[in-house]
Protein backbone atom coordinates (compact mmCIF):
# COMPACT_ATOMS: atom_id res chain seq x y z
CA UNK A 1 0.00 0.00 0.00
CA UNK A 2 1.40 3.37 -1.05
CA UNK A 3 1.81 6.15 1.50
CA UNK A 4 2.45 8.82 -1.09
CA UNK A 5 -0.52 9.39 -3.35
CA UNK A 6 -1.62 11.84 -5.96
CA UNK A 7 -4.83 13.76 -5.37
CA UNK A 8 -7.05 14.17 -8.36
CA UNK A 9 -10.76 13.59 -8.80
CA UNK A 10 -11.12 12.77 -12.47
CA UNK A 11 -7.65 11.63 -13.60
CA UNK A 12 -7.84 8.07 -12.18
CA UNK A 13 -11.16 7.53 -13.93
CA UNK A 14 -9.70 8.79 -17.19
CA UNK A 15 -6.80 6.35 -16.81
CA UNK A 16 -9.13 3.47 -16.05
CA UNK A 17 -11.69 4.36 -18.70
CA UNK A 18 -10.37 2.30 -21.66
CA UNK A 19 -9.91 -0.86 -19.60
CA UNK A 20 -13.29 -0.51 -17.88
CA UNK A 21 -15.10 0.28 -21.13
CA UNK A 22 -13.72 -2.82 -22.86
CA UNK A 23 -14.36 -4.96 -19.80
CA UNK A 24 -17.95 -3.80 -19.65
CA UNK A 25 -18.78 -4.03 -23.38
CA UNK A 26 -16.97 -7.27 -24.21
CA UNK A 27 -16.90 -9.15 -20.90
CA UNK A 28 -19.57 -8.18 -18.40
CA UNK A 29 -22.34 -7.42 -20.89
CA UNK A 30 -21.92 -10.70 -22.88
CA UNK A 31 -21.64 -12.66 -19.65
CA UNK A 32 -24.89 -11.09 -18.45
CA UNK A 33 -26.48 -11.91 -21.82
CA UNK A 34 -25.40 -15.52 -21.47
CA UNK A 35 -27.03 -15.72 -18.06
CA UNK A 36 -30.22 -14.08 -19.40
CA UNK A 37 -30.41 -16.30 -22.47
CA UNK A 38 -29.89 -19.41 -20.40
CA UNK A 39 -33.38 -18.83 -18.97
CA UNK A 40 -34.99 -18.22 -22.37
CA UNK A 41 -35.99 -20.39 -25.29
CA UNK A 42 -36.31 -19.21 -28.91
CA UNK A 43 -38.66 -20.79 -31.40
CA UNK A 44 -37.30 -22.27 -34.62
CA UNK A 45 -37.53 -18.97 -36.54
CA UNK A 46 -36.03 -16.78 -33.82
CA UNK A 47 -39.20 -14.65 -33.62
CA UNK A 48 -40.63 -15.53 -30.23
CA UNK A 49 -38.63 -15.94 -27.08
CA UNK A 50 -40.20 -17.16 -23.89
CA UNK A 51 -39.00 -17.46 -20.33
CA UNK A 52 -38.51 -21.10 -19.46
CA UNK A 53 -36.84 -20.92 -16.06
CA UNK A 54 -34.34 -23.68 -15.48
CA UNK A 55 -35.60 -25.81 -18.37
CA UNK A 56 -32.39 -25.35 -20.39
CA UNK A 57 -30.28 -26.58 -17.50
CA UNK A 58 -32.64 -29.49 -16.85
CA UNK A 59 -32.49 -30.42 -20.53
CA UNK A 60 -28.68 -30.51 -20.32
CA UNK A 61 -28.78 -32.68 -17.24
CA UNK A 62 -31.02 -35.15 -19.08
CA UNK A 63 -29.06 -35.01 -22.33
CA UNK A 64 -26.83 -38.06 -22.88
CA UNK A 65 -24.72 -35.93 -25.26
CA UNK A 66 -23.97 -33.37 -22.58
CA UNK A 67 -23.18 -36.00 -19.96
CA UNK A 68 -20.91 -37.67 -22.50
CA UNK A 69 -19.19 -34.33 -23.14
CA UNK A 70 -18.65 -33.87 -19.40
CA UNK A 71 -17.09 -37.31 -19.17
CA UNK A 72 -14.92 -36.77 -22.25
CA UNK A 73 -13.71 -33.44 -20.84
CA UNK A 74 -12.78 -35.04 -17.52
CA UNK A 75 -10.88 -37.92 -19.14
CA UNK A 76 -9.22 -35.56 -21.62
CA UNK A 77 -8.15 -33.05 -18.94
CA UNK A 78 -6.71 -35.75 -16.68
CA UNK A 79 -4.79 -37.43 -19.51
CA UNK A 80 -3.36 -34.17 -20.87
CA UNK A 81 -2.34 -32.99 -17.40
CA UNK A 82 -0.72 -36.27 -16.34
CA UNK A 83 1.08 -36.87 -19.64
CA UNK A 84 2.38 -33.35 -20.02
CA UNK A 85 3.37 -32.82 -16.38
CA UNK A 86 4.95 -36.27 -16.10
CA UNK A 87 7.16 -35.77 -19.14
CA UNK A 88 8.07 -32.23 -18.09
CA UNK A 89 9.02 -33.30 -14.58
CA UNK A 90 11.22 -36.07 -15.96
CA UNK A 91 12.99 -33.60 -18.28
CA UNK A 92 13.34 -30.97 -15.56
CA UNK A 93 14.89 -33.46 -13.13
CA UNK A 94 17.31 -34.58 -15.85
CA UNK A 95 18.19 -30.96 -16.62
CA UNK A 96 18.86 -30.33 -12.94
CA UNK A 97 21.97 -32.55 -13.22
CA UNK A 98 23.35 -30.52 -16.11
CA UNK A 99 25.74 -27.65 -15.62
CA UNK A 100 27.21 -26.53 -18.92
CA UNK A 101 24.61 -27.92 -21.30
CA UNK A 102 21.58 -26.73 -19.31
CA UNK A 103 20.93 -23.59 -21.33
CA UNK A 104 21.27 -25.39 -24.67
CA UNK A 105 18.76 -28.06 -23.64
CA UNK A 106 16.42 -25.38 -22.31
CA UNK A 107 16.44 -23.54 -25.63
CA UNK A 108 15.77 -26.78 -27.50
CA UNK A 109 12.84 -27.64 -25.22
CA UNK A 110 10.97 -24.36 -24.69
CA UNK A 111 10.03 -23.25 -28.19
CA UNK A 112 6.84 -25.36 -28.58
CA UNK A 113 5.23 -22.80 -26.25
CA UNK A 114 5.16 -20.47 -29.25
CA UNK A 115 3.39 -22.94 -31.55
CA UNK A 116 -0.32 -22.13 -31.86
CA UNK A 117 -2.61 -24.92 -30.55
CA UNK A 118 -4.30 -25.02 -33.97
CA UNK A 119 -0.94 -25.57 -35.69
CA UNK A 120 0.05 -28.21 -33.11
CA UNK A 121 -3.21 -30.00 -33.94
CA UNK A 122 -2.51 -29.87 -37.69
CA UNK A 123 1.05 -31.19 -37.21
CA UNK A 124 -0.03 -34.22 -35.19
CA UNK A 125 -3.02 -34.80 -37.46
CA UNK A 126 -0.55 -35.09 -40.30
CA UNK A 127 1.85 -37.41 -38.45
CA UNK A 128 -1.03 -39.72 -37.55
CA UNK A 129 -2.75 -39.46 -40.94
CA UNK A 130 -3.98 -43.03 -41.58
CA UNK A 131 -2.94 -43.08 -45.25
CA UNK A 132 0.34 -41.15 -45.39
CA UNK A 133 1.38 -40.54 -41.76
CA UNK A 134 4.52 -41.94 -40.16
CA UNK A 135 2.99 -43.16 -36.91
CA UNK A 136 0.30 -45.42 -38.43
CA UNK A 137 3.08 -46.93 -40.54
CA UNK A 138 5.17 -47.61 -37.44
CA UNK A 139 2.15 -48.89 -35.49
CA UNK A 140 1.24 -51.22 -38.33
CA UNK A 141 4.66 -52.78 -37.82
CA UNK A 142 3.65 -53.80 -34.30
CA UNK A 143 0.24 -54.93 -35.47
CA UNK A 144 -1.94 -51.96 -34.52
CA UNK A 145 -4.34 -50.60 -37.09
CA UNK A 146 -4.47 -46.86 -36.33
CA UNK A 147 -7.41 -44.85 -37.60
CA UNK A 148 -8.44 -41.67 -35.79
CA UNK A 149 -11.18 -40.98 -38.31
CA UNK A 150 -13.23 -44.01 -37.30
CA UNK A 151 -11.85 -45.14 -33.94
CA UNK A 152 -13.05 -43.19 -30.90
CA UNK A 153 -10.10 -44.06 -28.69
CA UNK A 154 -7.55 -43.29 -31.41
CA UNK A 155 -9.10 -39.85 -31.92
CA UNK A 156 -8.96 -39.13 -28.19
CA UNK A 157 -5.33 -40.27 -28.00
CA UNK A 158 -4.49 -37.99 -30.92
CA UNK A 159 -5.94 -34.83 -29.35
CA UNK A 160 -4.39 -35.71 -25.98
CA UNK A 161 -0.93 -36.05 -27.55
CA UNK A 162 -1.25 -32.81 -29.54
CA UNK A 163 -2.49 -30.86 -26.49
CA UNK A 164 0.09 -32.31 -24.09
CA UNK A 165 2.96 -31.72 -26.55
CA UNK A 166 2.12 -28.04 -26.73
CA UNK A 167 2.15 -27.72 -22.92
CA UNK A 168 5.44 -29.55 -22.20
CA UNK A 169 7.64 -26.46 -22.49
CA UNK A 170 5.50 -24.42 -20.13
CA UNK A 171 5.50 -27.08 -17.40
CA UNK A 172 9.18 -27.73 -17.96
CA UNK A 173 10.14 -24.10 -17.30
CA UNK A 174 8.15 -23.96 -14.08
CA UNK A 175 9.51 -27.30 -12.83
CA UNK A 176 13.07 -26.16 -13.56
CA UNK A 177 12.47 -22.95 -11.60
CA UNK A 178 10.91 -24.99 -8.77
CA UNK A 179 13.86 -27.39 -8.63
CA UNK A 180 16.34 -24.53 -8.55
CA UNK A 181 14.63 -23.01 -5.55
CA UNK A 182 15.19 -26.17 -3.46
CA UNK A 183 18.30 -25.56 -1.32
CA UNK A 184 21.18 -27.84 -2.34
CA UNK A 185 22.08 -28.26 1.34
CA UNK A 186 18.98 -30.37 1.95
CA UNK A 187 19.88 -32.86 -0.75
CA UNK A 188 23.52 -32.85 0.31
CA UNK A 189 22.50 -33.63 3.88
CA UNK A 190 20.35 -36.51 2.66
CA UNK A 191 23.22 -37.78 0.52
CA UNK A 192 25.55 -37.74 3.52
CA UNK A 193 22.93 -39.71 5.44
CA UNK A 194 23.19 -42.34 2.73
CA UNK A 195 20.09 -41.64 0.64
CA UNK A 196 20.52 -42.52 -3.05
CA UNK A 197 19.25 -40.40 -5.94
CA UNK A 198 15.87 -42.16 -6.13
CA UNK A 199 15.26 -41.93 -2.40
CA UNK A 200 16.29 -38.25 -2.41
CA UNK A 201 13.89 -37.55 -5.24
CA UNK A 202 10.89 -39.04 -3.46
CA UNK A 203 11.70 -37.90 0.08
CA UNK A 204 13.10 -34.42 -0.53
CA UNK A 205 12.67 -33.09 -4.05
CA UNK A 206 9.08 -34.13 -4.70
CA UNK A 207 7.59 -32.85 -1.40
CA UNK A 208 9.44 -29.54 -1.68
CA UNK A 209 8.25 -29.22 -5.26
CA UNK A 210 4.60 -29.57 -4.26
CA UNK A 211 3.69 -25.84 -4.49
CA UNK A 212 4.91 -25.80 -8.10
CA UNK A 213 3.16 -29.07 -8.83
CA UNK A 214 -0.11 -27.83 -7.40
CA UNK A 215 0.08 -24.56 -9.30
CA UNK A 216 0.79 -26.41 -12.56
CA UNK A 217 -2.02 -28.86 -11.85
CA UNK A 218 -4.58 -26.05 -11.83
CA UNK A 219 -3.02 -24.27 -14.82
CA UNK A 220 -2.97 -27.50 -16.85
CA UNK A 221 -6.57 -28.37 -16.06
CA UNK A 222 -7.63 -24.87 -17.11
CA UNK A 223 -5.53 -25.23 -20.27
CA UNK A 224 -7.00 -28.63 -21.13
CA UNK A 225 -10.55 -27.47 -20.54
CA UNK A 226 -10.49 -24.10 -22.32
CA UNK A 227 -7.40 -23.49 -24.46
CA UNK A 228 -7.59 -26.73 -26.41
CA UNK A 229 -10.55 -25.59 -28.48
CA UNK A 230 -8.23 -24.94 -31.43
CA UNK A 231 -6.64 -28.40 -31.19
CA UNK A 232 -10.05 -30.07 -31.36
CA UNK A 233 -11.40 -27.83 -34.12
CA UNK A 234 -8.29 -28.21 -36.29
CA UNK A 235 -8.30 -32.01 -36.00
CA UNK A 236 -11.31 -34.10 -35.01
CA UNK A 237 -14.05 -31.44 -34.73
CA UNK A 238 -15.46 -33.32 -31.77
CA UNK A 239 -15.84 -36.62 -33.58
CA UNK A 240 -15.96 -39.48 -34.27
CA UNK A 241 -19.32 -40.08 -32.57
CA UNK A 242 -18.75 -37.30 -29.97
CA UNK A 243 -15.59 -39.01 -28.69
CA UNK A 244 -13.61 -35.75 -28.47
CA UNK A 245 -16.47 -33.29 -28.00
CA UNK A 246 -15.19 -31.39 -24.95
CA UNK A 247 -17.36 -28.78 -23.20
CA UNK A 248 -15.91 -25.64 -24.84
CA UNK A 249 -16.27 -27.22 -28.25
CA UNK A 250 -19.87 -28.15 -27.57
CA UNK A 251 -20.72 -24.57 -26.49
CA UNK A 252 -19.38 -23.29 -29.78
CA UNK A 253 -20.95 -26.03 -31.88
CA UNK A 254 -24.43 -25.81 -30.32
CA UNK A 255 -24.36 -22.01 -30.47
CA UNK A 256 -23.01 -21.37 -33.95
CA UNK A 257 -23.62 -24.53 -35.95
CA UNK A 258 -26.65 -25.89 -34.11
CA UNK A 259 -28.12 -22.40 -33.47
CA UNK A 260 -29.49 -23.61 -30.15
CA UNK A 261 -28.93 -20.37 -28.24
CA UNK A 262 -30.69 -21.23 -25.01
CA UNK A 263 -28.79 -24.47 -24.54
CA UNK A 264 -25.49 -22.89 -25.57
CA UNK A 265 -26.03 -20.04 -23.09
CA UNK A 266 -26.81 -22.51 -20.30
CA UNK A 267 -23.57 -24.35 -21.12
CA UNK A 268 -21.71 -21.02 -21.05
CA UNK A 269 -23.06 -20.33 -17.59
CA UNK A 270 -21.95 -23.76 -16.34
CA UNK A 271 -18.47 -23.24 -17.84
CA UNK A 272 -18.18 -19.80 -16.25
CA UNK A 273 -18.99 -21.42 -12.92
CA UNK A 274 -16.22 -23.99 -13.46
CA UNK A 275 -13.65 -21.32 -14.41
CA UNK A 276 -14.55 -19.16 -11.43
CA UNK A 277 -14.21 -22.16 -9.10
CA UNK A 278 -10.81 -23.11 -10.56
CA UNK A 279 -9.54 -19.52 -10.38
CA UNK A 280 -10.68 -19.29 -6.77
CA UNK A 281 -8.82 -22.51 -5.90
CA UNK A 282 -5.73 -21.22 -7.66
CA UNK A 283 -5.74 -17.92 -5.77
CA UNK A 284 -6.56 -19.44 -2.42
CA UNK A 285 -3.82 -22.03 -2.42
CA UNK A 286 -1.20 -20.69 -4.76
CA UNK A 287 -1.10 -17.23 -3.21
CA UNK A 288 -0.24 -18.73 0.16
CA UNK A 289 2.57 -20.75 -1.47
CA UNK A 290 1.92 -23.69 0.81
CA UNK A 291 4.67 -26.22 1.37
CA UNK A 292 3.07 -29.37 2.58
CA UNK B 1 25.03 -32.06 -8.50
CA UNK B 2 25.73 -33.85 -5.28
CA UNK B 3 27.87 -36.83 -6.11
CA UNK B 4 29.67 -37.92 -9.24
CA UNK B 5 27.64 -40.64 -10.90
CA UNK B 6 28.56 -40.87 -14.58
CA UNK B 7 25.86 -43.46 -15.24
CA UNK B 8 23.15 -41.19 -13.93
CA UNK B 9 24.48 -38.21 -15.87
CA UNK B 10 24.47 -40.30 -19.04
CA UNK B 11 20.89 -41.33 -18.32
CA UNK B 12 19.97 -37.67 -17.84
CA UNK B 13 21.56 -36.77 -21.17
CA UNK B 14 19.67 -39.58 -22.92
CA UNK B 15 16.38 -38.46 -21.32
CA UNK B 16 16.91 -34.88 -22.45
CA UNK B 17 17.85 -35.96 -25.96
CA UNK B 18 14.74 -38.12 -26.17
CA UNK B 19 12.76 -35.09 -24.99
CA UNK B 20 14.29 -32.88 -27.66
CA UNK B 21 13.45 -35.50 -30.31
CA UNK B 22 9.82 -35.81 -29.13
CA UNK B 23 9.45 -32.06 -29.11
CA UNK B 24 11.03 -31.60 -32.53
CA UNK B 25 9.51 -34.61 -34.30
CA UNK B 26 6.26 -33.06 -35.57
CA UNK B 27 8.04 -29.96 -36.80
CA UNK B 28 10.69 -32.00 -38.59
CA UNK B 29 8.02 -34.08 -40.32
CA UNK B 30 6.17 -30.92 -41.34
CA UNK B 31 9.38 -29.37 -42.64
CA UNK B 32 10.23 -32.47 -44.67
CA UNK B 33 6.72 -32.63 -46.10
CA UNK B 34 6.90 -28.99 -47.09
CA UNK B 35 9.92 -29.62 -49.32
CA UNK B 36 8.30 -32.26 -51.52
CA UNK B 37 5.65 -32.29 -54.22
CA UNK B 38 2.17 -33.79 -53.93
CA UNK B 39 3.15 -36.86 -55.96
CA UNK B 40 5.85 -37.79 -53.43
CA UNK B 41 3.11 -38.70 -50.94
CA UNK B 42 1.38 -41.09 -53.32
CA UNK B 43 3.70 -43.98 -52.47
CA UNK B 44 1.91 -44.46 -49.13
CA UNK B 45 4.22 -42.89 -46.55
CA UNK B 46 5.90 -39.54 -46.48
CA UNK B 47 9.66 -39.31 -47.00
CA UNK B 48 11.96 -38.81 -44.00
CA UNK B 49 14.47 -36.43 -45.56
CA UNK B 50 13.97 -33.00 -47.17
CA UNK B 51 13.36 -32.89 -50.90
CA UNK B 52 14.38 -30.34 -53.51
CA UNK B 53 11.18 -28.28 -53.67
CA UNK B 54 11.63 -26.03 -50.65
CA UNK B 55 11.99 -22.68 -52.40
CA UNK B 56 9.31 -23.50 -54.95
CA UNK B 57 6.65 -24.47 -52.36
CA UNK B 58 7.29 -21.57 -49.99
CA UNK B 59 7.47 -18.99 -52.75
CA UNK B 60 4.20 -20.26 -54.18
CA UNK B 61 2.41 -20.09 -50.82
CA UNK B 62 3.69 -16.65 -49.87
CA UNK B 63 2.88 -15.25 -53.27
CA UNK B 64 -0.34 -16.86 -54.52
CA UNK B 65 -1.54 -19.44 -51.99
CA UNK B 66 -3.99 -22.20 -52.82
CA UNK B 67 -6.69 -20.52 -54.85
CA UNK B 68 -9.13 -23.44 -54.63
CA UNK B 69 -9.33 -23.19 -50.81
CA UNK B 70 -10.57 -19.59 -50.93
CA UNK B 71 -7.71 -18.38 -48.74
CA UNK B 72 -5.55 -15.42 -49.74
CA UNK B 73 -1.78 -15.74 -50.24
CA UNK B 74 0.07 -16.66 -47.06
CA UNK B 75 1.97 -13.37 -47.24
CA UNK B 76 -1.29 -11.45 -46.80
CA UNK B 77 -2.40 -13.68 -43.92
CA UNK B 78 0.95 -13.28 -42.16
CA UNK B 79 0.64 -9.52 -42.47
CA UNK B 80 -2.85 -9.69 -40.91
CA UNK B 81 -1.49 -11.86 -38.09
CA UNK B 82 1.34 -9.43 -37.51
CA UNK B 83 -1.02 -6.45 -37.33
CA UNK B 84 -3.30 -8.35 -34.97
CA UNK B 85 -0.47 -9.53 -32.70
CA UNK B 86 1.10 -6.07 -32.49
CA UNK B 87 -2.20 -4.29 -31.86
CA UNK B 88 -3.16 -6.77 -29.13
CA UNK B 89 0.26 -6.65 -27.42
CA UNK B 90 0.55 -2.85 -27.52
CA UNK B 91 -3.12 -2.30 -26.66
CA UNK B 92 -3.01 -4.63 -23.66
CA UNK B 93 0.16 -3.03 -22.33
CA UNK B 94 -1.15 0.52 -22.82
CA UNK B 95 -4.52 0.08 -21.13
CA UNK B 96 -3.12 -2.11 -18.35
CA UNK B 97 -0.28 0.15 -17.36
CA UNK B 98 -2.57 3.19 -17.05
CA UNK B 99 -5.13 1.19 -15.06
CA UNK B 100 -2.46 -0.08 -12.69
CA UNK B 101 -1.17 3.47 -12.25
CA UNK B 102 -4.66 4.68 -11.35
CA UNK B 103 -5.22 1.84 -8.89
CA UNK B 104 -1.87 2.10 -7.11
CA UNK B 105 -1.27 5.88 -6.98
CA UNK B 106 -4.78 7.26 -6.42
CA UNK B 107 -7.51 6.85 -3.84
CA UNK B 108 -10.93 7.44 -5.27
CA UNK B 109 -14.48 6.29 -4.61
CA UNK B 110 -15.36 2.84 -6.02
CA UNK B 111 -11.68 1.97 -6.43
CA UNK B 112 -12.24 -1.57 -5.16
CA UNK B 113 -15.21 -2.04 -7.45
CA UNK B 114 -13.13 -0.96 -10.48
CA UNK B 115 -10.42 -3.40 -9.43
CA UNK B 116 -12.91 -6.26 -9.24
CA UNK B 117 -14.43 -5.39 -12.61
CA UNK B 118 -11.01 -5.86 -14.18
CA UNK B 119 -10.38 -9.00 -12.14
CA UNK B 120 -13.51 -10.61 -13.62
CA UNK B 121 -11.98 -10.56 -17.11
CA UNK B 122 -9.43 -13.04 -15.84
CA UNK B 123 -12.17 -15.52 -15.12
CA UNK B 124 -14.08 -15.40 -18.38
CA UNK B 125 -12.06 -16.74 -21.30
CA UNK B 126 -13.51 -15.78 -24.68
CA UNK B 127 -14.28 -19.41 -25.58
CA UNK B 128 -16.66 -19.65 -22.65
CA UNK B 129 -18.94 -16.74 -23.58
CA UNK B 130 -18.35 -16.88 -27.31
CA UNK B 131 -21.91 -16.59 -28.60
CA UNK B 132 -22.97 -13.39 -26.75
CA UNK B 133 -19.58 -11.74 -27.35
CA UNK B 134 -19.89 -12.43 -31.05
CA UNK B 135 -23.37 -10.85 -31.02
CA UNK B 136 -22.01 -7.69 -29.36
CA UNK B 137 -19.25 -7.37 -31.94
CA UNK B 138 -21.70 -8.01 -34.79
CA UNK B 139 -24.14 -5.40 -33.41
CA UNK B 140 -21.34 -2.85 -33.23
CA UNK B 141 -20.55 -3.49 -36.91
CA UNK B 142 -17.01 -4.63 -36.11
CA UNK B 143 -16.96 -7.85 -38.14
CA UNK B 144 -14.20 -7.99 -40.74
CA UNK B 145 -12.10 -5.21 -39.28
CA UNK B 146 -8.87 -4.98 -37.32
CA UNK B 147 -10.86 -3.29 -34.54
CA UNK B 148 -13.13 -6.33 -34.23
CA UNK B 149 -10.15 -8.67 -34.30
CA UNK B 150 -8.26 -6.91 -31.54
CA UNK B 151 -10.30 -4.63 -29.24
CA UNK B 152 -12.42 -7.38 -27.60
CA UNK B 153 -9.20 -9.21 -26.69
CA UNK B 154 -7.17 -6.38 -25.22
CA UNK B 155 -8.73 -6.11 -21.76
CA UNK B 156 -6.25 -7.85 -19.50
CA UNK B 157 -6.39 -8.62 -15.82
CA UNK B 158 -3.02 -10.38 -15.76
CA UNK B 159 -1.14 -7.43 -17.27
CA UNK B 160 -2.85 -5.04 -14.85
CA UNK B 161 -1.84 -7.24 -11.91
CA UNK B 162 1.72 -7.46 -13.15
CA UNK B 163 2.11 -3.68 -13.40
CA UNK B 164 0.42 -3.27 -10.03
CA UNK B 165 3.05 -5.58 -8.49
CA UNK B 166 5.85 -3.64 -10.21
CA UNK B 167 4.53 -0.28 -9.04
CA UNK B 168 4.12 -1.50 -5.47
CA UNK B 169 7.85 -2.30 -5.32
CA UNK B 170 8.85 1.21 -6.43
CA UNK B 171 9.92 3.10 -3.28
CA UNK B 172 7.70 5.89 -1.99
CA UNK B 173 10.75 8.14 -1.67
CA UNK B 174 10.89 8.43 -5.45
CA UNK B 175 7.30 9.66 -5.57
CA UNK B 176 7.96 12.11 -2.74
CA UNK B 177 11.07 13.45 -4.43
CA UNK B 178 9.19 13.87 -7.69
CA UNK B 179 6.41 15.73 -5.93
CA UNK B 180 8.80 18.04 -4.09
CA UNK B 181 10.35 18.85 -7.48
CA UNK B 182 6.88 19.85 -8.64
CA UNK B 183 6.09 16.89 -10.91
CA UNK B 184 2.39 16.20 -11.47
CA UNK B 185 1.02 12.62 -11.73
CA UNK B 186 1.41 12.35 -15.51
CA UNK B 187 4.95 13.69 -15.47
CA UNK B 188 5.82 11.19 -12.72
CA UNK B 189 4.22 8.41 -14.80
CA UNK B 190 6.11 9.35 -17.95
CA UNK B 191 9.52 10.16 -16.50
CA UNK B 192 9.80 7.70 -13.62
CA UNK B 193 7.34 4.81 -13.83
CA UNK B 194 7.67 4.07 -17.55
CA UNK B 195 11.49 3.94 -17.60
CA UNK B 196 11.54 1.84 -14.42
CA UNK B 197 9.16 -0.76 -15.84
CA UNK B 198 10.90 -1.02 -19.21
CA UNK B 199 12.08 -4.63 -18.85
CA UNK B 200 8.67 -5.71 -17.52
CA UNK B 201 7.04 -4.12 -20.55
CA UNK B 202 9.45 -5.90 -22.89
CA UNK B 203 8.92 -9.27 -21.18
CA UNK B 204 5.17 -8.85 -21.27
CA UNK B 205 5.32 -7.83 -24.91
CA UNK B 206 6.97 -11.15 -25.85
CA UNK B 207 4.22 -13.17 -24.14
CA UNK B 208 1.40 -11.03 -25.52
CA UNK B 209 2.78 -11.08 -29.05
CA UNK B 210 2.67 -14.88 -29.00
CA UNK B 211 -0.82 -14.77 -27.48
CA UNK B 212 -2.05 -12.44 -30.22
CA UNK B 213 -0.40 -14.30 -33.09
CA UNK B 214 -1.80 -17.66 -31.96
CA UNK B 215 -5.44 -16.58 -31.63
CA UNK B 216 -7.67 -19.03 -33.43
CA UNK B 217 -11.38 -19.10 -32.58
CA UNK B 218 -11.85 -15.34 -32.49
CA UNK B 219 -10.42 -14.54 -35.96
CA UNK B 220 -12.21 -17.59 -37.34
CA UNK B 221 -15.58 -16.13 -36.33
CA UNK B 222 -14.89 -12.43 -36.86
CA UNK B 223 -13.41 -12.68 -40.34
CA UNK B 224 -15.67 -13.82 -43.15
CA UNK B 225 -13.88 -11.75 -45.76
CA UNK B 226 -10.63 -13.36 -46.85
CA UNK B 227 -8.89 -9.95 -46.72
CA UNK B 228 -8.74 -10.23 -42.94
CA UNK B 229 -7.85 -13.93 -42.54
CA UNK B 230 -5.01 -14.55 -40.12
CA UNK B 231 -2.60 -17.36 -40.84
CA UNK B 232 -3.39 -19.52 -37.79
CA UNK B 233 -7.12 -19.42 -38.58
CA UNK B 234 -6.53 -19.65 -42.33
CA UNK B 235 -4.52 -22.84 -42.14
CA UNK B 236 -7.55 -24.80 -40.99
CA UNK B 237 -9.62 -23.54 -43.90
CA UNK B 238 -6.81 -24.66 -46.16
CA UNK B 239 -6.55 -28.12 -44.58
CA UNK B 240 -10.33 -28.55 -44.96
CA UNK B 241 -10.20 -27.58 -48.60
CA UNK B 242 -7.44 -29.99 -49.45
CA UNK B 243 -9.16 -32.97 -47.88
CA UNK B 244 -10.43 -34.15 -51.24
CA UNK B 245 -7.20 -33.55 -53.09
CA UNK B 246 -4.32 -33.88 -50.61
CA UNK B 247 -1.90 -30.97 -50.97
CA UNK B 248 -0.18 -31.65 -47.70
CA UNK B 249 3.11 -30.20 -48.87
CA UNK B 250 1.47 -26.78 -49.21
CA UNK B 251 -0.45 -27.04 -45.93
CA UNK B 252 2.75 -27.98 -44.11
CA UNK B 253 4.64 -25.08 -45.73
CA UNK B 254 1.92 -22.80 -44.37
CA UNK B 255 2.17 -24.43 -40.92
CA UNK B 256 5.92 -23.79 -40.92
CA UNK B 257 5.37 -20.15 -41.85
CA UNK B 258 2.64 -19.82 -39.18
CA UNK B 259 4.96 -20.92 -36.38
CA UNK B 260 8.11 -19.21 -37.59
CA UNK B 261 7.58 -15.67 -36.17
CA UNK B 262 6.49 -16.63 -32.62
CA UNK B 263 9.13 -19.39 -32.36
CA UNK B 264 11.80 -16.93 -33.55
CA UNK B 265 10.64 -14.48 -30.87
CA UNK B 266 10.88 -17.14 -28.13
CA UNK B 267 14.33 -18.35 -29.17
CA UNK B 268 15.72 -14.90 -29.90
CA UNK B 269 14.44 -13.33 -26.68
CA UNK B 270 14.54 -16.35 -24.41
CA UNK B 271 15.51 -14.43 -21.29
CA UNK B 272 12.68 -11.93 -21.67
CA UNK B 273 10.29 -14.74 -22.59
CA UNK B 274 11.03 -16.75 -19.43
CA UNK B 275 10.78 -13.59 -17.31
CA UNK B 276 7.44 -12.70 -18.89
CA UNK B 277 6.06 -16.20 -18.48
CA UNK B 278 6.99 -16.51 -14.82
CA UNK B 279 5.81 -13.00 -13.97
CA UNK B 280 2.43 -13.13 -15.66
CA UNK B 281 1.51 -16.37 -13.92
CA UNK B 282 2.63 -15.66 -10.39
Amino acid sequence: MKRTLFRNQWLPWLLLAPQLAITFVFFLWPAAQAVRQSFLRQDAFGINTSFVGLANFRALWNSPEYLNSLQVTAVFAVLVTVLSMGLSLLLAVALDRMIRSASLYTTLLVWPYAVAPAVAGILWWFIFNPTIGIMPYVLEGIGYDWNHISSKSDALILVVIASAWKQISYNFLFFVAGLQSIPASLREAAAIDGAGPVRRFFDITLPLLSPTTFFLLVVNIVYAMFDTFAVIDATTEGGPAQATNILVYKVYFDGFVGQNLGSSAAQSVILMGIVIALTAIQFRYVEKKVAY
Amino acid sequence: MIENRPGLTLLAHLTLMAGVVIVALPVWVAFVASTHTATDFMSGTIPLWPGPHLVENYARMLDTGVSTSGTPPVGTMMLNSLVMALLIACGKIAISITSAFAIVYFRFPLRTLAFWCIFITLMLPVEVRIVPTFQVVADLGMLNSYAGLTIPLIASATATFLFRQVFLTIPDELTEAARIDGAGPMKFFRDILLPLSRTNIAALFVILFIYGWNQYLWPLLITTSSDYYTIVAGIKRMADAVDGLPQWHLVMATAMLAMLPPVAVVIGMQRLFVKGLVETEK
